[in-house]
């Protein structure tokens, strides 16, 4: 009980955020703009975290190729902003986006038919990468690639997404990517009011993935995913269906990442291939593991505390930030095991 | 050209008694020694001819242009641009300033001179002793592709030694036999032509196309002949190309072959081990830079230098953080991935983040030129050769060595290892330094074909870890097959899919790979296997 109320007294402090924003700039109490919206990242992380905690977790399968399942989800809604833009980008072009125009597109290609759906766009923010998911994932459960081999074969998927993303004849921009977005549901994205319903929009999210989660974990399917974590061979044994059930749970986190990516794309204004770099999945990684592997709190802590660490150290010493967060996966592997919330806990009894 | 009394002298010799043989071969020597003094005399004696009247002026060109001295090629080149003076004392020099000096006056010529000294100009260059300015008539009479210079091209090939003005003069043949009036000469053009591998002799057979109907077949099969010729040097580079690029990735996956593939340990930071090999070597090569006597051995330096730094630094890695982390893969994946990062920052820092230069030495400079064209770059050369001898060290080391000996028995059986005396952990630290120190190796042979950054080697280790999954962990042999077959399917791939998409390929091809062979191609047999 007393763990639910602390938790609920967290989300209802987040909650206040946009509202000490909407207060005048001389009250005490006002929360500048850009807390908000810094917050509002770091909610849309946690959510990412979340996913490759389920993944990593609950059913050990290491993916360094979370973040591509983010960014997909984030171009997914890029996509559908990039269409709302509509005649006013500079070219003034009445149907193509101003990267097409200059990159002497004449129509628009048929994967972006569609797109103009708020509805069609968020779907694929949760389709694609849950497709791209389930076949990698096949690939590698049905042949029995685990551990390191399956972290490995992940981070070349982003790899390799990455690179195709950087080239212009994609489709998608090329190495600038998708910005000057305009509105999302005929709301200008620049106001205080958008940024609040964002933010409100991602914390519910959060609140419903870390529920939904919760309850995944507590039934028998989280339980058998659990011992497949444990000792894969044996659950196996046991007659259990182990590829199902780590493509079930990957699947569905890729899913979960993707709506991650949909959230914060509107958020910060622009989504570009460098999203898919693989230090961005493997840094998602050691959220995780700093905050704690294994507790859905422990995957929020993780993402909230070393991406406040993240903030304020890039602005007081910019040159120092790399090897603080690489300092960070080596104290997490060789000292804090358990992460964040193992030290609690050890505190605690 | 030669004067009578010569072929006298040696027609008497010929027939007569030997000693007059002798006799008269000594005349010939001493007539040799006395003509390069004679033609200067008659190059003194034809130059008052410029300033004769336009008859004398064209004949004396000409024969100045028979004659070969470079010497007249620049009051040559300065009549033809209207700057020749006559100066006071009867002498010539091409106009210098504005205006011309005291009793000065300038050369007037007409067309007919014009057209001469094009030619004398042309044949004098061709014997130009500088091969830049040979080269450079030979590419002005490339373009040229008249008939009439056929007999000076034909005299200029009979004395060119070099293999490049050589094919630009065989070139420039065809062309002017192209030109002719007489279609049998017009054949030969188009035979010589299509004997050539040269895409502008392709460009001149199809320009030849419209003028020379009867001609058809022929040239038609030349330009097939060609292509064939320019097809097998295409892929004869892309071959290069690729063992090239096979020779980085097997000394980039090598040192992974080591630490992953036998210790099992996944070291996300071999590609910043690389890296330190390459500032090693830019370090090496600053310190050798002032002194004098090893400057020219910076490079073979850094080799050592390199393998020692990166072995001292990964054992300390090994025995610090790596030991602790035993049989938890995915915990070793991520400590080393934040030393890497580590690592990179601190070099970042300390060498900053723009590109370091490191300075070829001469002998690994230059572009070879095999036969039939194909151009092949030396470093790359070189790279190609190191990364093999390093392959054969590391099997020695293996094979051969007390060290690869323990090592093998600790991966074999630690426990049994540990009893017959081997102290195990020594082992662990010797072997990963072993590894790391390969990378280091690796960082030494890029720092000559990339750029030295501080992420030279986040590009490298993916498609690294790509060869020793593609090859077999575990298996040195895989290595050097996954590493050269991943160099040439890349290269292959890029002329139809662009770089990228060559590479994503590959990625995508070897994760369906695996599907079949999950355990690479050179999977391990027997109980080694089930580890």
């Amino acid at each position: 009980m007393n763990r639910r109320l602390a938790l609920l007294l967290c989300v209802l402090a987040l909650a206040a955020l946009p509202a000490f924003n909407a207060l005048p700039a001389e009250h005490p109490l006002h929360v500048p703009d850009f807390l908000v919206s810094v917050v509002g990242k770091w909610i849309c992380y946690a959510i990412l975290a979340l996913a490759i905690d389920l993944a990593w977790g609950y059913a050990g399968i290491l993916s360094l190729g979370h973040g591509a399942f983010f960014a997909l989800g984030g171009y997914a809604i890029g996509m559908h902003l990039m269409r709302l833009i509509g005649p006013r980008g500079v070219y003034g072009h009445p149907v193509l986006p101003d990267f097409m125009v200059f990159l002497g597109y004449t129509e628009l290609p048929w994967y972006w038919l569609g797109f103009d759906w708020f509805a069609f766009a968020f779907l694929m923010a949760l389709f694609v990468p849950g497709l791209l998911a389930l076949v990698v994932g096949w690939l590698a459960f049905r042949s029995r690639i685990t551990g390191v081999y399956l972290s490995i074969i992940t981070q070349a998927m982003t790899y390799a997404l990455m690179l195709a993303f950087f080239r212009n004849d994609m489709g998608f921009g090329g190495n600038n990517g998708f910005t000057d977005f305009k509105e999302l549901l005929g709301m200008p994205l620049n106001t205080g009011a958008t940024r609040a319903v964002l933010f409100y929009a991602s914390l519910a999210t959060l609140v419903l993935v870390f529920w939904g989660s919760a309850h995944l974990t507590q039934t028998k399917l989280g339980r058998v995913l659990t011992a497949i974590r444990d000792a894969e061979s044996r659950t196996r044994f046991l007659g259990y269906n182990v590829t199902q059930h780590k493509l079930f749970v990957f699947v569905l986190s890729a899913m979960i990442a993707g709506l991650a990516g949909a959230l914060y794309v509107p958020q910060v204004g622009i989504i570009n291939p460098s999203e898919f770099s693989p230090g961005n999945s493997i840094e998602a990684v050691v959220w995780v593991a700093f905050g704690g592997r294994g507790t859905l709190v422990g995957a929020v802590l993780g993402a909230f505390s070393v991406n406040a660490l993240k903030t304020w150290l890039t602005s007081v010493a910019p040159d120092l930030w790399l090897i603080v967060l690489g300092l960070l996966f080596v104290i997490v592997t060789l000292l804090l095991p358990k992460g964040l919330v193992g030290l609690l806990r050890r505190r605690g009894s | 050209m030669r004067p009578p009394p010569f072929r006298g002298a040696k027609k008497e010799a010929a027939e007569l008694m030997p000693w007059f043989f002798l006799r008269g071969l000594a005349a010939a020597l001493a007539l040799l020694l006395f003509l390069a003094p004679a033609r200067a005399q008659e190059y003194e004696a034809l130059l008052p001819g410029l300033a004769g009247g336009f008859a004398q002026q064209a004949e004396t060109v000409e024969r100045l242009g028979l004659l070969g001295d470079p010497r007249a090629i620049p009051l040559l080149q300065a009549m033809a641009d209207a700057r020749l003076l006559r100066l006071a004392d009867g002498s010539f020099a091409p106009q210098q300033g504005a205006a011309p000096p005291e009793g000065a006056t300038l050369i007037r010529i007409n067309n007919r001179v014009r057209g001469a000294l094009r030619g004398a100009l042309g044949r004098l260059q061709l014997v130009s002793p500088d091969p830049a300015e040979r080269l450079r008539a030979a590419d002005a009479i490339l373009r040229n592709r008249s008939a009439a210079d056929i007999p000076l091209i034909e005299a200029a090939l009979a004395r060119e030694t070099q293999a490049p003005i050589r094919a630009r003069l065989e070139l420039a043949l065809g062309g002017a036999r192209l030109a002719s009036e007489d279609v049998a000469v017009r054949r030969a053009g188009v035979a010589a032509l299509g004997a050539s591998a040269s895409p502008e002799a392709r460009g001149q057979l199809l320009a030849a196309r419209a003028a020379n109907a009867e001609l058809l077949p022929e040239i038609e099969a030349a330009i097939a002949a060609i292509d064939r010729r320019l097809q097998l040097r295409r892929a004869a580079e892309t071959v290069f190309q690729g063992l090239s690029l096979g020779s980085v990735l097997l000394l980039a996956a090598l040192g992974l072959a080591i630490t992953f593939g036998v210790m099992g340990v996944i070291n996300m930071a071999h590609g910043e081990f690389v890296m330190l090999g390459a500032y090693t070597t830019v370090v090496v090569q600053e310190i050798c830079r002032n002194i004098p006597e090893l400057a020219p051995w910076s490079l073979p330096l850094a080799v050592p230098a390199a393998f020692l730094v990166t072995a001292a630094i990964g054992a300390a890695m090994e025995r610090g953080l790596i030991r602790h982390l035993y049989g938890r893969p995915l915990e070793t994946l991520l400590l080393t991935f934040g030393v890497g990062m580590i690592l990179q920052q601190v070099v970042r820092l300390a060498f900053g983040a723009q590109n370091r230069e490191v300075i070829s030495p001469e002998w690994m400079m230059g572009t070879l030129l095999l036969s039939g064209g194909i151009a092949v770059t030396q470093n790359r050369l070189w790279i190609i050769l190191f990364s093999l001898v390093v392959l054969l060290a590391c099997f020695a080391a293996i094979r051969l060595t007390r060290f690869g000996l323990e090592m093998r028995a600790v991966v074999q059986n630690r426990r049994i290892a540990a009893t017959m005396g081997i102290r195990t952990g020594r082992v662990d630290a010797m072997t990963f330094a072993f590894g790391s120190g390969l990378a280091g190796l690796a960082g030494v042979a890029l720092s000559q074909i990339d750029n030295v950054s501080p992420n030279l080697g986040t590009g490298y280790i993916i498609d690294s870890f790509m060869v020793v999954v593609f090859g077999g962990v575990g298996s040195l042999m895989g290595t050097l097959i996954g590493a050269f077959t991943l160099g040439l399917l890349n290269k292959f791939l890029e002329p139809y899919a662009g770089v990228v998409l060559a590479k994503v390929a590959v990625l995508v091809g070897i994760m369906l790979f695996i599907q079949r062979r999950p355990k690479g191609l050179f999977a391990l047999k027997g109980r080694a296997a089930d580890q």
